[in-house]
């Protein structure tokens, strides 16, 4: 039953209020203004006043416009023929493709997952980037975000890892996206030949603002049905910074007390339902969740990120075009280290980076002045030759090789007992 | 009776949703009410009473709700069913048990689907401990049933009030959890009050388990296997502690350690609004890992409660009271018990989700101004206790907070340090060195040495000023790192590089211990006392070197020897053969030359 009501009683931000009866939390309307029509959803029910967020905004919006109530919550079309397709932050397609009328719709934002319909994942990904697999791989089923100042290639490295990990489908979201972003995604997906199992929701810079909000949903529900189905699945978001700033701009129309920086107390649930959906299914499939938040002023603290570390299985810092040895972190790394990879592989893995941890040390003390000794000369040394063989995201190595080259940088640096490994290890690796 | 109360919804917003009942109908603070979304009901709590109106929080997503839905109250509070089957069960918040919630959707949670939280039909071989005519106070054990591991005393109704004689036991035999086994009557003449006892009891998961002769100060140590905690900030057998740390040091996986390998006889685990993933790796490990005191699994001895990130936030507040009733309840059977929860500032912030929807006067960072007294509240559940019955039982509890910016002056860390006996503080610095797990020697602290120290001392004598000692020696090497930063190296005396050294060898091996190494997880008692009285004869002698150089190379390879020691399983070939280079070193053969 679709009901019309012409009596918007109250703008304020993005937010609309209309008298209505029998109307139902969650439920999605229609706002049609001079600007066009607008998806709008309703997240306050007060006696006869019904508030509804509106997608497109409320710009241009009047007390005479009509809204229709479309007598359910927000769906998404789902089926096979979504791979290879563009979509806007309202589910529209916008390439040239045929229509979906014809399909089921899901609903989005449906419930979580059982916790014991879940399995430990096992599956590690190679991406050839030896700051992701060697010092933290990730894993299938995993959410993992990558903390980046502006400026930093992040997109590329996002677009690298999705064309080279293997999912049967690959899902872009993008939120606040620059058009050019945008395009490059879609030309190296399709330079990948990876574009007809990738499909993309794409909210750019200059749509509406909270539109963003749908973005996140509609990737993570047509996900989810995939996953169910069986599809290893790759979801790619970005970014989820302008996601939570549309989520603080309604909390403030709202009148919500915020708690920190304007955004709502509600931030880490309203992030965790979302990451959340990344799940290794018992008997189906898997969704993957690799997602951009940009850290406004650098700042690894502010809300956004801090709420984010606190709920991803760790974190890629992007900074000086490098992936950060320090403070990035795969948590299910342990799950592959040693099971799926090679038995030496976590020993490697804490001895370079320890040792790193050195030279950048020596580095510092010798910034400020002091003399420098035989032994920091050794580690300077290892320093550039970790920061040339494993950190530029140039190179492209495999998880073996990548170890091989790890024992033989530390024998051209150091002695077998300044290196903390398991003496079985020493034996079985050290380069002659 | 009267019949039950109804409310109109008159108002949702998100998990908040207020609905009037007519004048004059009783409703209770905490009730229980359910809202109705055609043919599904939803449970809820009565959180606010304002006259007619009713502040609900619903323990499940509202959408599809209307204004003029109605809402059917319980007449019951909030409350956990206690009883034999609770081992190894893996609940939500609310206590439904998650593996046996099928559905036809499979893999999802459905709303409103509720299961009772123990097995119905198993049936359990009751004998009876008392006669007809035993008077009796609540908790009072009138039989037992044997469940896994230990005999689970069934127990005179927890909620009783007074003394109770027993009119009628059942004879041995098998039972289900709702059958009666016994019939009470009470002693006050007037009242002619009775009670069906059944293997099940129930208790409102708010209110505190005060069914105890007196609480007794915590004097013994709870093992945890940790050697950071247990060596140098130990805990005590009902003491309460927290892990606040950044996201990432590491609190998690020190929780999971410590629950495997703690020496207890039940751990419960709150996973309170974290991730999905990491309770998937307990539930399906656990069954699989053995309890070396027992020989059984792990998970006979372990109750899981789950409410995870994306799970109802009204719920998430609940699961840590489901859990701490849990807990209460196993001490009531006389049993050490060990509640973790991960992590307590979800649940803080599920209380400030729902006072600002309640549009109550915030706090700092919008906390609510009760937050204090909540958080105090809940570690109060903790301690150890005299029963009615005349043993002991214990509640132990560590909660982890999750500070935001990793600021450990925020409200939540702040009010927690305020209650606890033990704060372990976790370091940003630290885990990006990996130097796990990544409790800050400078800043944790326990309140429990003071008064364990008797128990303490039973290690070794003078053990606990030989960890001050070695804390002292921890310091220095930390004064003298922080130093070598402004002088360099250079200008430091060899004394006190040598002190560095030092300090850096107990770092590495005694305070650092690598979680995913089957022989490093876990120190047992005696290996810590034989380890770490091995690391004071280092840190005791005076070496004599001639250089800096000579000083680092040597105390390199000293630091190397430990190391390895430390992955050698105890007292084996290996573990001896390294013991005695290392003390053939400090016997004063001086470092031996490759
Ligand atoms: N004792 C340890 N030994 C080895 N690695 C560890 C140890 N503790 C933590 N780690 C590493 O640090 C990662 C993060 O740890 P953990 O998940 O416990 O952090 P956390 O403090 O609980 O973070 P959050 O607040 O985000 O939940 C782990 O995945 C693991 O890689
Ligand atoms: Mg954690």
């Amino acid at each position: 039953m679709i009901i019309e009501h012409s009596r918007i009683v109250r703008v304020q931000g993005d937010i609309i209020a209309v008298p209505a009866t029998d109307i139902a939390y969650g439920e999605l309307a229609t706002v049609k203004s001079r600007r066009g029509t607008s998806l709008a959803q309703v997240i306050r029910l007060r006696g006869e006043e019904v508030f509804l967020q509106v997608f497109a905004g409320s710009r241009g919006i009047s007390t005479g416009d009509t809204v229709r109530f479309l007598g359910h919550p927000m769906q998404v079309a789902f089926g096979d023929a979504l791979l290879g397709r563009i979509f806007n932050g309202s589910g529209e397609p916008i390439d040239k493709g045929p229509n979906l009328h014809a399909l089921p719709r899901i609903s989005i934002g449906g419930p979580s997952v059982n916790p014991v319909r879940r399995v430990i994942p096992r599956g590690f990904i190679e991406t050839r980037v030896p700051m992701v697999d060697v010092f933290n791989p990730l894993v299938e089923s995993q959410k993992l975000p990558i903390f980046s100042a502006a400026g930093e290639p992040y997109n590329d490295l996002l677009a690298r890892i999705g064309m080279r990990a293997n999912a049967d489908v690959v899902i872009l979201g993008g939120i606040g996206l620059k058009h050019d972003e945008y395009l490059k995604f879609r030309i190296a997906f399709e330079q990948a030949g990876v574009l007809s199992r990738t499909i993309m929701f794409v909210h750019t810079a200059s749509d509406p603002v909270v539109e963003r909000l749908l973005v996140p949903d509609m990737a993570l529900a047509v996900a989810e049905q995939f996953g169910v189905q069986g599809k290893r699945v790759l979801v790619l978001l970005t970014d989820m910074t302008s996601f939570a700033d549309a989520m603080k701009e309604i909390a403030i129309s709202m009148d919500q007390v915020p708690s920190n920086l304007g955004y709502p107390g509600s931030l880490y649930s309203d992030l965790a339902s979302r990451y959340e959906k990344a799940v290794d299914f018992d008997g189906a499939g898997s969704i993957t969740i690799l997602a951009v938040t940009s850290m406004p002023g650098d700042d690894v603290t502010h809300p956004v990120p801090d709420n984010t570390g606190y709920i991803t299985e760790g974190q890629f810092y992007l900074r000086n075009g490098v992936i950060e040895p320090f403070g990035s972190l795969s948590r299910l790394k342990q799950l592959v280290i040693g099971k799926v990879t090679r038995g030496d592989h976590g020993y490697i893995m804490n001895s370079m980076i320890r040792l790193f941890a050195r030279s950048r040390e020596v580095e510092q003390k010798l910034a400020m002045g002091f003399d420098k000794t035989s032994e920091d000369e050794r580690y300077l040394k290892y320093g550039r030759l970790f920061y040339d063989r494993f950190m530029d995201l140039r190179v492209d190595l495999g998880i073996n090789d990548a170890l091989d080259l790890g024992w033989k940088t530390l024998a051209e640096c150091f002695r077998p007992d300044e290196v903390e490994i398991k003496q079985e290890f020493i034996d079985q690796y050290w380069p002659a | 009776m009267n019949s039950p109360t109804h409310g109109r919804i008159v108002a949702v917003n998100g998990p908040l949703v207020t609905c009037e009942v007519d004048e004059g109908r009783e409703v209770l603070q905490n009730e229980v009410a359910y809202v109705m979304i055609g043919d599904v009901r939803l449970k809820s709590e009565v959180i606010r009473i304002r006259g007619r109106q009713i502040d609900l929080q619903v323990f499940e997503n509202t959408t599809g709700l209307k204004v003029g839905d109605s809402a059917e109250f319980s007449g019951e509070l909030l409350a956990a069913t206690l009883g034999p089957g609770m081992l190894g069960m893996i609940y939500d918040g609310l206590q439904n048990p998650l593996a046996e919630l099928e559905n036809d959707q499979k893999f999802f949670l459905r709303r409103g689907q509720y299961l009772p939280s123990l097995d119905q039909t198993r049936l359990w071989d009751f004998e009876p401990m008392v006669q007809v005519g035993t008077q009796v106070r609540a908790g009072q054990y009138l039989g037992k049933v044997t469940e896994g591991l230990f005999p689970h005393p069934i127990m005179a109704p927890l909620v009783l009030l007074g003394t109770w004689e027993v009119e009628e036991i059942k004879p041995a035999g098998k039972y289900t959890v709702n059958d009666t086994v016994a019939i009470l009557k009470s002693t006050d003449s007037q009242a002619q009050e009775k009670v069906n006892v059944m293997l099940k009891q129930e208790w409102p998961v708010k209110r505190p388990m005060r069914v105890y002769e007196e609480r007794l100060l915590p004097d013994t140590q709870l093992l945890t296997q940790c050697r950071l905690i247990d060596i140098f900030f130990p805990l005590a057998e009902g003491g309460t502690s927290c892990i606040p740390g950044p996201f990432g040091a590491g609190k998690t996986v020190l929780q999971q350690i410590i629950s495997r390998y703690a020496e207890t006889d039940v751990v419960i685990i709150v996973a309170c609004g974290e991730r999905a993933g990491e309770v998937v790796e307990t539930i399906r490990e656990f069954p699989l890992l053995e309890d070396p005191k027992t020989g059984k699994s792990l998970m006979d001895r372990t109750v899981i409660i789950c409410n995870t990130s994306s799970m109802p936030v009204a719920a998430r507040e609940a699961s840590i009271y489901t859990g701490i009733t849990l807990g209460e309840y196993y001490r009531q059977l006389g049993l050490k018990v060990l509640l973790l929860a991960d992590s307590t500032s979800r649940w803080a912030q599920a209380l400030r989700e729902t006072s600002a929807r309640m549009e109550e006067i915030p706090g700092e960072e919008a906390f609510p101004a009760y937050l204090e007294s909540r958080i105090a509240a809940v570690y109060e559940r903790a301690g150890k206790v005299r029963l009615n019955t005349g043993e002991t039982g214990s509640l132990t509890l560590i909660g982890t907070v999750s500070p935001a910016g990793g600021n450990f002056e925020e409200p939540v860390t702040q009010n927690t340090l305020k209650v606890v006996g033990a704060f372990y503080g976790l370091s940003r610095t630290r885990s990006d060195q990996r130097r796990y797990p990544a409790i800050d020697p400078m800043i944790s602290w326990s309140l429990y040495i003071e008064q364990m120290q008797e128990s303490l001392n039973t290690r070794h004598e003078n053990w606990v000023e030989l960890v001050q000692k070695a804390h002292n020696t921890i310091f220095r090497g930390d004064e003298v790192r922080q130093m070598m930063l402004v002088v360099g190296e250079e200008g430091m005396g060899l004394d006190d590089l040598v002190v560095y050294l030092k300090s850096e060898i107990i770092d590495a091996v005694c305070l650092q211990q690598d979680s995913f190494d089957k022989v490093d997880q876990a120190t047992s008692r005696q290996r810590q006392i034989s380890d770490f009285m091995l690391l004071m004869e280092m840190t005791d002698h005076s070496f004599v070197f001639e250089s800096k150089d000579q000083a680092k190379a040597q105390m390199t390879r000293l630091q190397n020897l430990f190391f390895q020691l430390k992955y050698c399983p105890f007292e084996g070939d290996d573990y001896r053969r390294y013991r005695s280079e290392i003390e053939s070193i400090l016997n004063g053969k001086g470092v031996s030359h490759p």
